[in-house]
């Protein structure tokens, strides 16, 4: 008896396990969406911050109200992720995999301004639409040119010099710093390009450069390059560094306490973890990036990325990203079709609206970003930005105690 | 001038710290640990991971990180190694097999402590200024090398003075001859790969006070260690904290004079010149 009833129940279940396989297959209308970017190695620091919790809070956002219309069909969104390990050739490997073990139907754009270049022909290959956001440079006419495929979104080497260069005219003219300035550049692709462009634009503008020097990624110690920029004199200090040397050159100026009306180190300044280290001490410093929290479609986004992964966002790439993502449903939901072609056409002849506001693409670029931010009193609003709305004045650094 | 010398031999405690426990690994256990520098920053994590959640102040955590640290490496030494060094005909064959087990060993490490922070260590202590000899630095670094001079200090006294610090030497020396001699060469090897390991994640949880870190950042201390092991001389102590003295005086002196951009290619110029004209590092025996 007993047997039986068992037996009934397990035929029950079994039942059941097969109308939910049957209806998982019918609904085996998943769009599959590939992502790749470092969670080890140099920049996995920066990816988990920027990156991956963008994508992680828009799949779960997505699937909770159920998946995407696309056409007639209803479909949920599966995530395939990969570490690079920081690695292009890993990187590489693994996007061919994505294509041809997993077939994914889309992917994310990758972390980096190198990996995106890298990377463009390998996707550009599958015809997938690469809409980048960590990835700066002034060759992007060029680039979108030889790859339909590629969108940017975050702005130009140009744009991001200039923004702190707008800043420093203004602070001269104001009468709060002289012609001098102190530049330091961490020795990588990405910190010589902005140097150089920062070199000419700044002497352009008729300032003189007083101390200019380069130093190798991951230097341990700092602190002669920070007492030769107070040496210097100069009343403004410009570094154009990478994550672990933002934090760095920072710990040196609040030690040798350097007196700059004007203090601007580029990437991770915008970090939660900057102001969570150095508290108040690092108040009117300027950043790269910026965000304004006043904006309620921002506001709700990082409640939200906060609530879901659990970290407060970042106070710059952070909603591009997570725009990025708004673009490829959008379009995906617009085109209401996964080909590949047609939801790349579509990318680029509508409008988006995104929590960076309206984004559109001109020639595959989009010229919606904050371009420098500030911490005041423990939040990092955008100062200077191209078609942003709720720039605030800059402040003066003055000292660097709490 | 005197900042290039108190800036540089406070990076040199730094350096010392990196270096001293891959120095016992490597010079006594012979095993050219590659998870060296995982090893340091989980030390870091640790300080930074009390830090941030209990607010346990990260000196604290250096004499907790102690026991914890040398039992981890014990166990690691005597589980996934001592299998290799039983089977290893010569010292090359386990020097081959050490660097692909530690290898693959880093990136475990690297993987647990992904899992428990993958952004960067952030955050703050003692980052007070102070003056030395009317040059400005920081106290935590202070401290560092306080700790640093302390540890090496203890080492050299205890590896020349004391009857078990010239069983560790004699070990260094030759297994073979030692253990003739009737020394327990498993177990001094086993020892001085913890003690090297818990000096190593000392060593992180004071650098993380002043350096940020992030979890993948290990391979550039174990580069670091290596140079400075390999020019000090294999399995003397003196030799790692007088190469760690002249790359940091050099490096802060290439950078404050010359410029920043040229302290790595200066510290391998050194390096290359040690190779060149004596290969077995400043303090180490010449093979027969």
């Amino acid at each position: 008896m007993i047997h039986t009833r068992f037996f009934k129940r397990i035929a029950v279940a079994a039942t059941a396990a097969g109308i939910a396989f049957a209806s998982a297959a019918v609904a085996q209308d998943v769009i599959k969406l590939g992502a790749i970017a470092p969670k080890t190695g140099p920049l996995a620091g920066g990816a988990v911050v920027t990156q991956w919790p963008n994508v992680q809070l828009w799949v779960e956002q997505i699937n909770a109200r159920g998946g995407l219309q696309v056409g007639d069909k209803q479909m949920m969104i599966e995530l395939i992720e990969y570490d690079d390990k920081t690695n292009p050739g890993e990187h590489i490997k693994l996007a061919q995999r994505l294509a041809e073990q997993d077939k994914v139907d889309f992917v994310v754009a990758p972390y980096g301004t190198g990996f995106n270049i890298a990377t463009a022909p390998i996707y550009g290959r599958y015809g997938y639409p690469m809409i980048a956001v960590s990835a700066i440079t002034d060759k992007m006419e060029e680039l979108t040119e030889r790859y339909p495929n590629l969108f940017f979104t975050l702005g130009t080497t140009t744009a991001f010099v200039d923004g702190v260069k707008e800043i420093l005219i203004e602070k001269r003219d104001a009468g709060e710093i002289g012609n001098e300035i102190a530049m330091v550049n961490v020795a990588d692709a990405f910190g010589i390009e902005l140097a150089d462009r920062a070199r000419d634009l700044f002497t352009e503008a008729g300032f003189e450069l007083v101390y200019d020097k380069s130093y190798p990624l991951g230097t341990p110690d700092l602190s002669p390059v920070m007492k030769g920029a107070k040496d210097s004199g100069a009343k403004a200090f410009v570094a154009w560094s990478y994550p672990p040397d933002s934090f760095g050159l920072a710990e040196q100026a609040i030690i040798e306490d350097l007196d700059v009306a004007v203090y601007y180190s580029a990437v991770a300044t915008s970090f939660p973890a900057f102001s969570g280290a150095y508290g108040g001490k690092i108040n009117n410093v300027l950043g790269a990036g910026g965000t304004n929290v006043d904006d309620p479609k921002i506001a709700e986004y990082r409640a939200a990325h906060e609530e879901i992964t659990g970290e407060v966002a970042d106070y710059w790439a952070s909603a591009n990203t997570y725009a990025a993502m708004q673009v490829l449903e959008q379009a995906i939901v617009g085109a209401a079709t996964l080909d590949r072609d047609t939801v790349t056409q579509y990318i680029k002849d509508n409008t988006f609206d995104t929590v960076m506001g309206e984004l559109s693409f001109e020639n595959n670029v989009s010229h919606t970003f904050w371009s420098v931010g500030q911490w005041q009193d423990g939040v990092f609003r955008g100062v200077k930005g191209s078609n942003v709305d709720g720039a605030v004045p800059v402040r003066l650094k003055e000292g660097w105690t709490e | 001038m005197l900042d290039i010398i108190v800036s540089g031999l406070l990076l040199s405690g730094t350096y010392a710290l990196v270096a001293m426990g891959l120095n016992l690994q490597y010079g006594v256990a012979r095993i050219m640990n590659l998870a060296n520098g995982e090893v340091l920053v989980l030390g870091a994590l640790a300080a930074f991971w009390l830090y941030t959640t209990a607010q346990i102040s990260p000196l604290l955590t250096v004499i907790l990180v102690i026991p914890v640290a040398f039992i981890g490496n014990w166990l690691i030494y005597r589980f996934l190694l001592t299998p290799l060094v039983r089977r290893s005909k010569s010292q090359g064959q386990l020097e081959v097999d050490s660097i692909l087990a530690t290898f693959g060993i880093s990136f475990v490490l690297i993987g647990i402590m992904v899992s428990i922070e993958g952004g960067f260590f952030a955050y703050k202590y003692l980052s007070e200024p102070i003056s030395i000899l009317g040059s400005t630095t920081s106290l935590n670094r202070f401290i560092a090398f306080l700790i640093a001079c302390a540890i090496g200090i203890g080492l050299y006294l205890w590896l020349n003075k004391t009857r078990s610090g010239v069983a560790v030497r004699a070990v260094a020396v030759s297994t073979e001859a030692s253990g003739l001699v009737g020394i327990n060469v498993p177990r001094i090897s086993a020892f001085a790969f913890a003690l090297g390991g818990a000096i190593t994640a000392v060593g992180g949880a004071l650098i993380s006070t002043f350096i940020t870190l992030d979890a993948s950042i290990g391979v550039v201390f174990t580069l670091k260690a290596l140079i400075i092991v390999i020019m000090g001389g294999v399995g003397d102590i003196r030799g790692a904290i007088v190469a760690a003295c002249i790359l940091g005086l050099v490096e802060t002196a290439v950078a404050t004079l010359i410029d920043p951009g040229l302290t790595l290619a200066a510290a391998y110029l050194i390096f290359i010149l040690i190779l060149l004209f004596r290969p077995q590092g400043l303090f180490g025996r010449a093979s027969t």
